[in-house]
């Protein structure tokens, strides 16, 4: 664990072919996610600003559109955080785990 | 709908007593139990990172949810219906941002504090002092704000004085710091995540109870008593950039707060700090959901009358409503939910505050790295007592002030002073110490020299006197204007003439609001008016006597508004123009974000550091998959 890598198997590392791969698909995913959540918030925001009528429309009886929009925004936060977690557990750690043992880490 | 017009909020309750000795004793005795474990550095500043995904899910949450998500935007929605809920989403939206960019290299790279990752690769002491600065303005302006509001809320709910409820909220951090550290602080939070989560969730229950379980019933009810407007987007938002940039500071602000960074440290492995963010994003989102709940609910159950004339900004919305409906049991117990809210926060900030004085600015500069832990630890504790003591001092300093815009301040140096720094540490290879000092010292700059420029220091602080003068002056230039004219040659019809008689009484009573002791005598007068509950009508005794009242109410009116309206309207309108902000926006996050980031940028790319960005290799490697994490 605590094993400090000497300069030749950093390189070794950061040339391996499955650390290339892990960090390569962290920064996808994690940008694409940010991306994601900097749409749906700003969205919302946008609609506030330049289309308050929609969100005024009746969605049901009283209720008006926009309250399940808000609600809807707080609820795909939490997907998105799952959403990367499910990618996380199931394709970065083992991804993680398979480069660790290769360098006996 | 008959809605209730009596409380016992603000009068010495036994019940909500009870439940806060038995929160205090609780926690009391956990932090005997902490102290006993509370040895080493690791151990006092990150509980020795023993704490599971889980927990800190919760105590992320009991850190971030202070008395203003849980008390402020349940008043929000409840005065100002759906414009409320643009803050119950934008205190959330910060979190999946921590998730994806920044929980697993901060746990990866650093130590104790956020600033060991920025100074990662790049020199020590520069980078320290600045990140420590960041660290100490967000947690200094934050804590008064908490203060402040703790003093206010408490004295309003338990109806103690304030300089006495801001001296047991501070003691009571101190001590949970001062003697258990990280691992009393956590187990505060904890249970005051599930307090708050339970009791926001039982108040949900009971609303919807109420309305037969129907969502259509509670809205059609809101919709009959306050019009469709309340269901709307309203004036709010206004100004699209004002948004945007509010929108920034809390996103990115919630990125760059030291007391929540910290938090992550706690956790044994990046595994598990990513795991604790999605529990935090879960709790917290469910809770600001059950807020819409309970704000609609108060709305319609207890009315905004009553709640307004508790509270202006509506604070008591969610007590009263847990009034209403549970009796004085329930507000007992929400109560002391409310102040447990406060000491979970402050104390999560005191933590943070003195982690980063004696880890980073005591260790790091005055020491060059090299301390004792033992010395590290007390230099922690002494910084604790004297950030807890310099709090209490401000918050009773700050007494009756509008702290409204230290929130926004905090977010917005967060997001501006601390978040730019630690991301382009984490992202960017040709980061420098030159680039990451400058970035952070122009957020911190901009965004504060900017918020005083604005409208909310600028106009609604600065010059306060000028804006209520002028503000009484546009309402009764407005009320003049709609003053009904009778056509040239005709008399008025009596309708009329009784509208512009109620118009001219509710432009007097504007003006009167001017002077506080002429507002004073007729808020007494007014007092002395007898009510009925609605469908009963007064006995005629009471009609005589009100009708006295309302007499001297109007004598003192048309008598005295012509006077103050000259002397303390007119004098200042026509001396001194309309207070324009000399920076437009609300928030400065976009400008101030925008600058840190610009300015990185730009020194980092004309001082070209050579040996970090060999380093960057090594930090890639860490920050990916772990090896040499601390542990």
């Amino acid at each position: 664990m605590s094993s400090k890598s000497s300069k030749k198997t950093t390189e070794e590392i950061l040339n391996d072919e499955d650390f290339k791969s892990l960090s390569s698909q962290k920064n996808t995913i994690s940008i694409i996610l940010t991306i994601l959540e900097l749409v749906l918030y700003f969205g919302f925001i946008g609609l506030i600003a330049f289309n308050k009528p929609f969100l005024a429309q009746k969605f049901s009886g009283a209720i008006t559109i926009g309250i399940p929009i808000a609600v809807c925004t707080i609820l795909f936060s939490w997907i998105l955080t799952g959403i990367y977690i499910f990618w996380a557990n199931n394709k970065y750690d083992v991804l993680v785990k398979k480069v660790r043992e290769k360098i006996g880490g | 709908m008959p809605q209730t017009t009596q409380t016992i909020i603000g009068q010495y309750n036994p019940v909500a007593v009870m439940f806060f000795v038995l929160f205090v004793l609780t926690t009391l005795v956990i932090t005997y139990w902490a102290a006993k474990r509370t040895r080493t550095t690791k151990d006092f500043y990150a509980a020795g990172r023993s704490v599971t995904g889980f927990q800190n899910g919760l105590a992320l949450a009991g850190d971030y949810m202070s008395a203003a998500s849980f008390l402020g935007i349940a008043g929000l929605v409840s005065t100002k219906g759906y414009d409320g809920l643009i803050y119950s989403v934008g205190w959330l939206v910060g979190w999946p941002i921590i998730m994806f960019l920044i929980s697993e290299p901060l746990r990866n790279l650093g130590k104790y504090t956020f600033a060991d990752v920025v100074a990662y690769r790049l020199n020590q002491r520069p980078i320290r002092a600045a990140a420590a600065a960041g660290s100490l303005v967000v947690v200094l302006t934050y804590l008064i704000a908490q203060m402040v509001g703790a003093g206010t809320l408490i004295k309003l709910m338990f109806g103690i004085p304030f300089e006495v409820a801001v001296l047991i909220v501070g003691t009571l951090m101190i001590s949970y710091v001062l003697f258990g550290g990280m691992i009393a602080t956590t187990w505060v939070q904890i249970i005051k995540a599930g307090l708050l989560l339970g009791g926001a969730t039982l108040l949900v229950i009971m609303t919807l109870y109420h309305f037969g379980f129907s969502y259509g019933e509670l809205f059609k009810q809101a919709e009959t008593l306050y019009t469709n407007k309340f269901l709307e987007p309203g004036g709010l938002v206004t100004s699209p950039l004002d948004a945007f940039s509010l929108g920034l500071a809390l996103m990115f602000g919630t990125a760059g707060l030291p007391h929540i960074l910290m938090r992550f440290y706690t956790v044994p492995d990046a595994r598990a700090a990513r795991k604790s963010v999605f529990y935090a994003t879960g709790f917290i989102g469910y809770f600001y959901i059950l807020t819409v709940t309970i704000g609609f609910g108060a709305a319609v159950i207890v009315g905004q009358k009553l709640i307004m004339s508790i509270d202006k900004g509506g604070n008591m919305a969610g007590p009263l409503l847990a009034e209403a409906l549970g009796g004085n049991l329930f507000l007992g117990f929400l109560a002391a939910v409310a102040f447990a809210t406060i000491l979970a926060v402050v104390s999560g900030l005191t933590l943070a505050g003195a982690s980063a004085f004696s880890h980073d600015l005591f260790v790091g500069v005055i020491r060059r790295g090299v301390a004792a832990e033992k010395e590290e630890v007390k230099v922690a504790k002494i910084a604790t007592v004297g950030l807890g003591i310099t709090a209490m001092l401000l918050g009773i300093l700050f007494k009756g002030q509008n702290v409204a815009f230290l929130v926004g301040l905090t977010f917005a140096i967060a997001a501006s002073a601390n978040f730019p720094a630690l991301a382009m540490s984490i992202m960017w290879k040709k980061f420098t110490t030159k680039g990451a000092v400058a970035s952070i010292y122009t957020g911190l700059t901009v965004a504060t020299v900017l918020l005083i420029l604005s409208p909310t220091v600028w106009v609604d602080i600065v010059h306060k006197s000028e804006k209520a003068a002028w503000d009484i002056k546009d309402k009764v230039d407005k009320i003049n204007k709609d003053l009904k004219i009778a056509a040239p040659g005709q008399t008025l019809t009596s309708e009329d003439e009784a509208a512009n008689k109620k118009s001219e009484k509710t432009a007097a009573m504007e003006i009167i609001a001017a002077d506080a002791a002429i507002k004073g005598k007729i808020d007494t007068l007014k007092k002395g008016l007898k009510t009925v509950p609605e469908g009963t009508a007064l006995s005629p005794a009471d009609e005589e006597s009100n009708k006295q009242v309302n007499n001297q109410i109007d004598q003192i009116l048309t008598t005295e508004s012509p006077r103050i309206y000259k002397e303390k309207i007119e004098a200042v309108t026509l001396v001194s123009p309309k207070p324009q902000p000399i920076f437009p926006l609300k928030n400065p996050g976009i400008y101030s974000m925008g600058a840190a980031f610009l300015v990185g940028i730009l020194f980092s790319l004309i001082s070209r550091e050579k040996e970090s960005e060999a380093k960057y290799e090594d930090e890639k490697i860490r920050s990916y998959i772990g090896i040499g994490a601390e542990d």
